[in-house]
């Protein structure tokens, strides 16, 4: 059942309800980053690094830190009108993900410099990107696709986090492959660079819906 | 009340305990920069253009600090720049002369013969690929301007003729035009050297008039002993190649090229002719300042007033007659 479900996520979140193409989340990198397929590359791996990352890691903070804090304050006003602090979910969010990044940039550069050359100026790009908010939230909202409407657990969460990430890859490297055959073709000057990206990308998401009808 | 309480302290508990975090850790990964890189990094162009190698300005930095790279690799900043590394880096300015990029093909639209008409992409590399370019000639500009597109400092542009003109007010000599051309028509010259070889097929006569009407014919007259008696010229493969020194030094084998194929954008101050002076060097068959003149038109010999005529709106100024004259005709 678990098997099951885990591959429903990542079916989901790969093709069916892409995270650029079908939820328009991190738009911002699928255009501003698919100029060249090497670049598409760098960033799509980026982000599916940070992304896996962020959901274990938002998962713990919305877990065992705003999960308790409610039941905390609960227990200070005995019950009378007392919030679900859950609400706080989006900013603290936030928050954990921009210390995250910058404690993987540091982490990098210490130990795997490599790395860090490669990931280069993508890493911190990364710390305010809407995609990697969304599947935290997403992971604690449910996936009413599937049928969960509760909370993911930490596997669920992750693999979500892999997945989307991974569909994000392989959205930013055709999308990529596609531009860069559109610098060789001749293009209406009011619809060279993004104007002629955002109709392709429309053209994608059309495609992609085609995916909807798959059914288990 | 309470929500808006318990928020603000949650947050504030929150924010405390991330940036305790990141405090610590950062005291735990930190990596030592060399304060050097970020010191050159401030004093560099910031163009990115990539010119020296590296893909940036920092990496430059970088790789100046590593010792991989020159100061003086950086085109776009000069001389300034490259003594200003060198003071913090404490080494030795090399001596760096400043380049420009000259396109040596003058075969426009106008001279050049076209094999057929081309209405492909318009790029020069994908023009290259079509049974190697619509232009007759194999070795010269395209015209599609990969050059211009390529140039961070907007100083190429394609003329009406389409060939690409480089500004050398604004050319800094980082050499990405030359990378950028398939057909490596473009090359770096010195920013003083004003006379250059516009030509860049190394075919010999009767192929090179039949594509191009401007095209080197390699027949050498620029480098034989009269008109390049400094030996500035040689002819390598079919094609002049000039040693810079001075531009007064090729400019006579530079003038007398029968097709035109050098480009002289200096303009020397003609020389003075006093005609009366002239005996028409008597015992010579020829008037000597004739026979050295490399403008056909400049200096000709009449034959009935036994006198070398002289017009001054065909003189380069290379002043070679005047060492020639007898009577020192010439100021």
């Amino acid at each position: 059942m678990e098997i099951k479900v885990l591959f429903m996520i990542i079916i989901y979140s790969v093709l069916i309800q892409n995270f650029v193409l079908s939820r328009f989340l991190g738009l911002c990198p699928f255009f501003g980053c698919s100029q060249r397929i090497s670049s598409a590359i760098g960033m799509g791996c980026a982000i599916t690094f940070v992304m896996a990352l962020a959901s274990a890691i938002t998962w713990i903070v919305y877990t065992y830190l705003l999960d308790p804090a409610t039941s905390i304050v609960g227990f200070f006003t005995e019950g009378n009108g007392a919030p679900d602090l859950r609400f706080l979910r989006t900013i603290s969010f936030i928050l954990v993900i921009a210390v995250l990044v910058q404690f993987i940039e540091m982490f990098l550069q210490k130990k795997v410099p490599s790395l860090y050359r490669a990931l280069g100026i993508f890493l911190p790009l990364m710390a305010t990107n809407c995609a990697i908010l969304g599947v935290a939230v997403l992971n604690v909202e449910g996936f009413t696709a599937i049928g969960i409407h509760t909370k993911l657990t930490f596997i669920q969460s992750v693999t979500q986090g892999v997945a989307g990430g991974a569909g994000f890859l392989l959205i930013l490297i055709l999308m990529a492959g596609l531009r860069e055959k559109m610098e060789l073709v001749t293009i209406p000057e009011s619809m060279k660079g993004v104007p002629i990206a955002c109709v392709t990308g429309g053209l994608m998401a059309l495609a992609f819906m085609g995916f909807s009808g798959l059914s288990f | 009340m309470i929500t808006v309480v318990s928020s603000v302290i949650i947050l504030g508990i929150f924010g405390v305990l991330f940036g305790a975090c990141l405090a610590y850790l950062s005291v735990v990964f930190a990596v030592q920069v060399d304060p050097r890189i970020e010191k050159i990094t401030e004093i560099l162009p910031g163009a990115n253009c990539g010119g020296c190698g590296a893909p940036g300005c920092f990496s430059f930095a970088e790789g100046v600090v590593s010792g991989a790279l020159t100061p003086t690799s950086c085109a776009p900043g000069g001389k300034e720049v490259a003594a200003k590394i060198s003071a913090i880096l404490g080494c030795e300015v090399g001596e760096m002369i400043p380049m420009v990029a000259v396109a040596n093909c003058q075969g426009g639209n106008q001279e050049a013969r076209q094999k057929f008409e081309y209405m492909g992409v318009e790029d020069c590399r994908a023009a290259l690929l079509l049974s190697g370019g619509h232009k007759a000639c194999g070795y010269g500009c395209l015209g599609f301007g990969n050059c211009v597109a390529v140039c961070q400092f907007h100083a190429i542009m394609m003329n009406d003729n389409g060939l690409p003109v480089v500004n050398p007010h604004l050319c800094t000599g980082c050499g990405l035009c030359v990378g950028a051309c398939p057909r490596h028509v473009i090359s770096l010259i010195s920013k003083d050297q004003k006379i250059y070889v516009g030509c860049v097929n190394p075919e010999k006569g009767k192929s090179v008039k039949a594509v191009c009407t401007v095209g080197c014919l390699g027949c050498g007259v620029c480098a034989n002993k009269n008109n390049n008696p400094s030996g500035d010229i040689v002819m390598e493969k079919g094609l002049p190649i000039i040693t810079y020194e001075s531009n007064l030094r090729v400019l006579p084998g530079a003038a007398r090229c029968p097709s035109k194929a050098y480009v002289i954008n200096v303009k020397y101050p003609a020389v003075e002719y006093d005609g009366t002076m002239c005996d028409g060097c008597e015992d010579k068959a020829k008037p000597l300042c004739v026979k050295i003149c490399p403008v056909k038109e400049c200096l000709v010999y009449d034959g009935e007033n036994k006198k070398a005529v002289y017009d001054s709106s065909f003189c380069v100024g290379c002043k070679l007659c005047l060492e020639e004259c007898p009577v020192k005709a010439f100021k």
